[in-house]
């Protein structure tokens, strides 16, 4: 019998190949292509008076130079607003290249395409610009002051306002026993995926063709893009994503300016053309997030229970709003978490401001809900002197509550929010025991006895992953017996390859190594919608899962012809079909691909055995009227609405009395996403994830200055953790409550990691420090300020007293 | 983020590479490359021409002169001479300080040498090399000299260098008996740049007394700083008033300043508890030392 391998830790079979240097980037694609440099506007606001390329034009190697004069057609038009909204009353997308204003520091204004990089970067260098200064809006507060447009025909910088509710928060706030109000803020961040955004093209005058690789989580979206923008038709234009170093939600959006720049390029060329991102670029032109505001109102019972809640919070969606509201709308409703509550407001404000656009990243307007609503929990625990756990327990949602409607809130799919399920409570149970919440009071008193501060958080948080239209699966058996298996979503690292094939091979009853996965290529795939959301191994894996059955079935079909035995008394094991108690009576899947495709010419001794004069009932047609030549199945995976995943982090802290530094002495995370295809991927996941999350929380923010400048623009100075600054053990517990929505239970696991960071870390610090902790990130320099300001105030009120 | 045009030669003999400088007074010398590199690459400075030193075998030598001190040439990679047992021992605080700098990858290419002459007051080495009275020696067509650490600082990423000179050795005097060492620094990331970082040097005379205390700062001056901390000792003893002292008196020779990392007034803190933390390991290491120095 073949062992299972769906819930095994099987070893990733992408890693030798990617650790050892022999991935295939996009830079590393055609070497002898022409490459693209960018000219990026300097300033955040500017009106552009002339643009003079003259200096370029006999610069040896170079072979073209394009601004926003030489687009033409709907290249001439603005970028795309890909996912429109009623609320988004005051959408703005950019122009490929400006057209006569740049609105952020980093905003194409025009592309050089030369022999090399340094070619074209020297030739940038000559451009010469004159601009008319207009001032910038930098910063949420300047957003909301209005004293100055970002956009002239924008009123208040307001891009939408949009407000969702059940019951009634406000009577329920005011009539409540208890009540408390919290003001909070994040900052920007950003996915910074190792690999920068890349693009090459090439067009084939004789085939009529146009050919892309680049560097995405969606290549059916970009095909599309490229189409519509270089007015070609969608069959003549082939996405291909190569290895793509890491996502994070910047290479969803598309298409970027370079993404078409590029195949435009080629094609008036007639040569290859490539753009490879350098780091600078990806901090000053490609996308941040997290950036908010929030106002939180809150009613309570003795209990802690929530009766009403009333959220306000401005989302700084920098210059354009390209991926319209998805972020906030995701806060807005991911902030209720795994609580039940009666009566819920929430309000949000999307502003413009003169820096990068702001779109999904890993988690995607969650960590700000979560924050928001876990830093309330912490207040009324706090309010009330209860344990922070208690109260989070009183207001769960119980097992018995799914499916689980929060009254009638639309989420970020459009579809109604209902958790389809999970068991908060024992989750709880299994965090508790894993940071042994209980000794921890022992602990502090221990540690304070050194003249050592440490601190505990916990946060809770519901991830709404898979979400839809679509994805697709086609499984294909060889004729050798080896299973080609596509999709059409991308991969940027996550182990697609290797959970797939885990599917594959438990549905099918094939060998794991004889099963080879392709992802991203829209000449085996052509319908697909992309890679976010936590939702590859939900959608594409039920897909594929779906597409193995039917071939399964085909082949089990056609084994029972062969066999002359009945389909219910076959198995499949290790690739080979045979009868149930008889083992000798079998045919292997190979022979039988070689059967299911009746042919006319022979080439080798596999196919031989099919041709006519070999097999056949002269009879019949030789493909059955309602059948299909070859060995495969096709199918594709459509959810009502999303799957709800969901965790709990706790975090214990060490803050040093003097320098206000901040160690992370134990991470725990309990973590349910459903049905696990496999333990070893779900932790690595979720590992990057407290990675990243640690980042947000204590490391990373974009330096802004007032004049739009973003200061920290390279890895010397925007601080991404090391290894060094990691926990250097997570431990992590799972749950698993399958999702009742899809074939294998699945929910999403890829953003969890990163999504309760910042609550969590804010509760520690917190929790040490005896200071709220309202603005996160947080770093030592900070909180020393904090500690200064909080001494002298209590000073002050005991002078007063 | 490609650097512009620059004409490139590696001499492997320093007589050419001074000739080729004295040729090109505008062209940079290039070693590590872990400093000049990026800028070059980020465009922040054009270069015409690099003269690569790399290839100058002799300039590639560790000496330990025992009771003398180390000397290194200017192609010693900061890991190596952080390996160095002997140096380590001749003079721990190199092995200390470098510890503390940047990353591995970056100390294995980048030098100590450069390090020094790139006068960067945020970098470990020149200030080590003003804590222990370093000297560094310099070579051009028209001849060696030898720079004192003091002459050497003269304003924030400026030496003394002339065009056309090139540093080809650096010198640190061996730890003498009864001293010991410490240093610290708080960056916010590990391998970062310092946030502030303190190295000291403690002497005690026969009897065990504090005779002389001297710390050097990273990062909140804009020259490397050292100060004398002595005074505060009056009685010969490391008593916790000292320290608080100490602390005191070194921010009044400092300018810490804010930038997006930290505030000014946090690089003071760091200051004061740096300069308490390390004086006061210093000082026990100095203890240390003198009783295995008696027993030995
Ligand atoms: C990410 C990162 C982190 C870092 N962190 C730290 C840190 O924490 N602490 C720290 O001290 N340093 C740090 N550095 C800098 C590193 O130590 C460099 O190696 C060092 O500053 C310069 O040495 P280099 O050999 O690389 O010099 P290069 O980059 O080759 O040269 C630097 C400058 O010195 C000149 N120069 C070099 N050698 C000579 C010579 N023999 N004669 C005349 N001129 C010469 C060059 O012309 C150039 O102007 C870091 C660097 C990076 C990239």
């Amino acid at each position: 019998m073949t062992t299972k391998l769906m819930g095994e830790p099987v070893a990733r079979v992408e890693d030798d190949r990617l650790v050892t240097g022999k991935g295939r980037y996009a830079d590393d694609l055609m070497p002898g292509a022409l490459e693209m440099a960018v000219l990026r506007s300097p300033h955040a606001h500017a009106r552009i008076r002339s643009i003079d390329v003259d200096a370029v034009l006999d610069v040896p190697g170079v072979h073209a130079v394009y601004t926003y004069e030489d687009l033409e057609g709907p290249m001439a038009e603005p970028l795309p607003l890909l996912i429109p909204h009623p609320a988004l009353t005051h959408g703005r997308t950019q122009y490929a290249l400006a057209k006569d204003e740049v609105n952020y520091v980093g905003e194409a204004i025009a592309v050089v395409v030369a022999d090399n990089r340094y070619l074209a970067e020297d030739a940038v260098s000559r451009i010469e610009v004159e601009y008319d200064f207009l001032p910038p809006v930098v910063g949420i507060d300047a957003a909301r002051a209005a004293e100055h447009l970002v956009h002239e025909d924008v009123p208040g910088n307001v891009a939408a306002v949009m407000e969702q509710s059940f019951g009634d928060a406000e009577a329920a706030i005011a009539s409540a026993p208890h009540r408390l109000s919290l003001d909070l803020t994040v900052e920007r961040s950003a996915c910074m995926p190792m690999e920068g955004r890349g693009t090459v093209a090439r067009w084939d005058e004789d085939l009529n063709r146009m050919s892309v690789w680049t560097s995405t989580q969606t290549s059916t979206g970009v095909r599309a893009a490229v189409a519509t923008k270089l007015g070609l038709d969608l069959g003549q234009v082939d996405v291909v994503t190569p290895d793509v170093g890491g996502g994070f939600g910047v290479k969803i959006v598309h298409p970027w300016p370079e993404e078409l720049l590029v195949p435009m390029a080629a094609k008036a060329l007639r040569r290859p053309v490539k753009f490879t991102e350098d780091r600078r670029e990806h901090f000053i032109s490609s996308a941040h997030e997290r950036g908010q505001q929030q106002h939180i109102e809150v009613g309570f019972d003795d209990e802690g229970r929530v009766l009403g809640m009333s959220v306000k919070f401005w989302h700084d969606n920098g210059a354009y709003t390209p991926y319209g509201l998805i972020v906030p709308i995701i806060t807005s409703t991911q902030l209720l978490g795994p609580y039940k509550l009666p009566n819920y407001k929430v309000v949000f404000e999307s502003l413009y401001t003169n820096t990068v656009i702001v779109t999904p990243y890993r988690g995607a307007g969650r960590p700000q809900g979560v924050y928001a609503m876990e830093r309330t929990m912490d207040a009324i625990a706090a309010e009330l002197g209860m344990d922070r756990t208690v109260v989070r327990e009183n207001n769960f949602i119980q097992p018995d509550d799914f499916p689980y409607a929060h009254g009638e809130l639309t989420f970020q799919d459009g579809r109604p929010l209902i958790y389809d399920s999970g068991n908060y409570p024992e989750m709880m149970r299994k965090a508790r025991d894993l940071v042994d919440w209980p000794s921890f009071e022992k602990f502090r008193d221990e540690a304070r006895k050194e003249g050592r501060k440490v601190g505990i958080g916990i946060a809770c948080y519901v991830e709404g992953t898979g979400v839809g239209p679509y994805e697709g699966g086609h499984v294909h058996i060889e004729t050798s017996g080896k299973v080609k298996v596509s999709t059409g979503l991308t991969t940027q690292g996550q182990g697609h390859q290797t959970a797939f094939a885990q599917i594959v091979a438990d549905e099918l009853g094939v060998r794991f190594e004889d099963v080879e996965v392709v992802t991203g290529d829209t000449r085996r795939s052509p319908y697909s919608v992309g890679t976010f959301a936590s939702r590859a191994a939900v959608m594409s894996g039920s897909a594929i899962a779906l597409a193995a059955r039917n071939a399964r079935a085909k082949a089990l079909r056609l084994a029972a012809d062969a066999l002359e035995a009945d389909v219910d008394d076959l198995e499949i094991v290790d690739g080979i079909v045979r009868v149930k108690g008889a083992p000798d009576s079998q045919i292997a899947l190979g022979t039988l691909a070689v059967l299911s495709n009746p042919l006319r010419y022979a080439f080798d001794e596999a196919s031989r055995a099919a041709t006519q004069f070999a097999v056949g009932d002269p009879s019949k047609p030789p493909v059955a009227e309602d059948d299909e030549p070859g060995l495969e199945g096709k199918d594709y995976y459509s959810p009502p609405r999303s799957t709800f995943a969901s965790g709990i982090h706790a975090v214990i802290v060490e803050t040093d009395p003097e320098t206000a530094e901040i160690r992370i002495l134990k991470y725990a995370v309990v973590h349910d996403c459903g049905t696990l295809i496999n333990p070893r991927i779900v932790e690595g996941q979720v590992h990057g994830g407290v990675a990243q999350g640690v980042g947000g929380a204590l490391y990373e923010r974009m330096a802004y200055d007032e004049t739009g400048q973003l200061q920290n623009a390279s890895f010397m100075d925007f601080l991404m953790p090391y290894v060094t600054e990691v926990p250097e053990s997570i431990e992590i517990d799972h749950l698993e409550t399958p999702s009742p929505l899809n074939p294998l239970g699945i929910k999403g696991a890829g953003e969890a990691g990163v999504i309760p960071s910042s609550a969590v870390f804010a509760a520690a610090i917190e929790d040490a420090e005896g200071i709220p902790i309202t603005a996160m990130p947080i770093s030592p320099s900070e909180l020393y300020a904090l500690r200064l300001a909080h001494s002298s105030t209590t000073s002050h009120e005991r002078t007063a007293s | 983020m490609k650097p512009a045009a620059f004409t490139y030669q590696r001499p492997t003999t320093l007589t050419q590479a001074l000739a080729a400088y004295a040729a090109a007074p505008e062209a940079k010398v290039l070693a590590g490359g872990q400093s000049l590199i990026p800028l070059m690459s980020m465009r922040l400075t054009s270069v015409p021409e690099l003269i690569d030193i790399n290839g100058i075998e002799e300039l590639s030598h560790i000496h330990v002169e025992r009771g003398q001190g180390v000397r290194f040439g200017a192609i010693v990679r900061h890991a190596q001479l952080h390996a160095h047992a002997e140096a380590r021992e001749v003079q721990p605080l190199l092995h200390a300080a470098l510890s503390h700098v940047a990353h591995a990858t970056i100390r294995n290419r980048g030098t100590t040498v450069g390090s020094i002459v790139h006068a960067d007051a945020s970098g470990e080495m020149p200030m080590i090399m003003s804590l222990l009275g370093g000297t560094l020696t310099v070579a051009s067509v028209e001849g060696r000299r030898e720079i004192t650490a003091e002459d050497l600082f003269i304003g924030p990423l400026e030496t003394s260098l002339q065009a056309g000179e090139i540093a080809v050795e650096a010198f640190v005097p061996a730890l003498p008996a009864r001293h010991g060492v410490a240093f610290d620094e708080i960056a916010r990331r590990h391998g970062d740049y310092a946030l502030c970082g303190v190295g000291a040097i403690v002497g005690l005379d026969a009897d065990g007394a504090i005779e002389h205390v001297r710390a050097g700062y990273v990062s909140v001056s804009e020259t490397p700083a050292v100060v004398d901390l002595t005074g505060c000792f009056p009685d010969g003893e490391l008593t916790e008033q000292g320290l608080k002292d100490a602390a005191e008196l070194a921010l009044t020779h400092l300018e810490p300043e804010a930038d997006i990392h930290a505030s000014a007034e946090y690089r003071a803190q760091l200051a004061r508890t740096l300069t308490t933390r390390v004086v006061a390991a210093a000082h026990a290491d100095a203890g240390a030392r003198a009783n295995a120095e008696v027993t030995a």
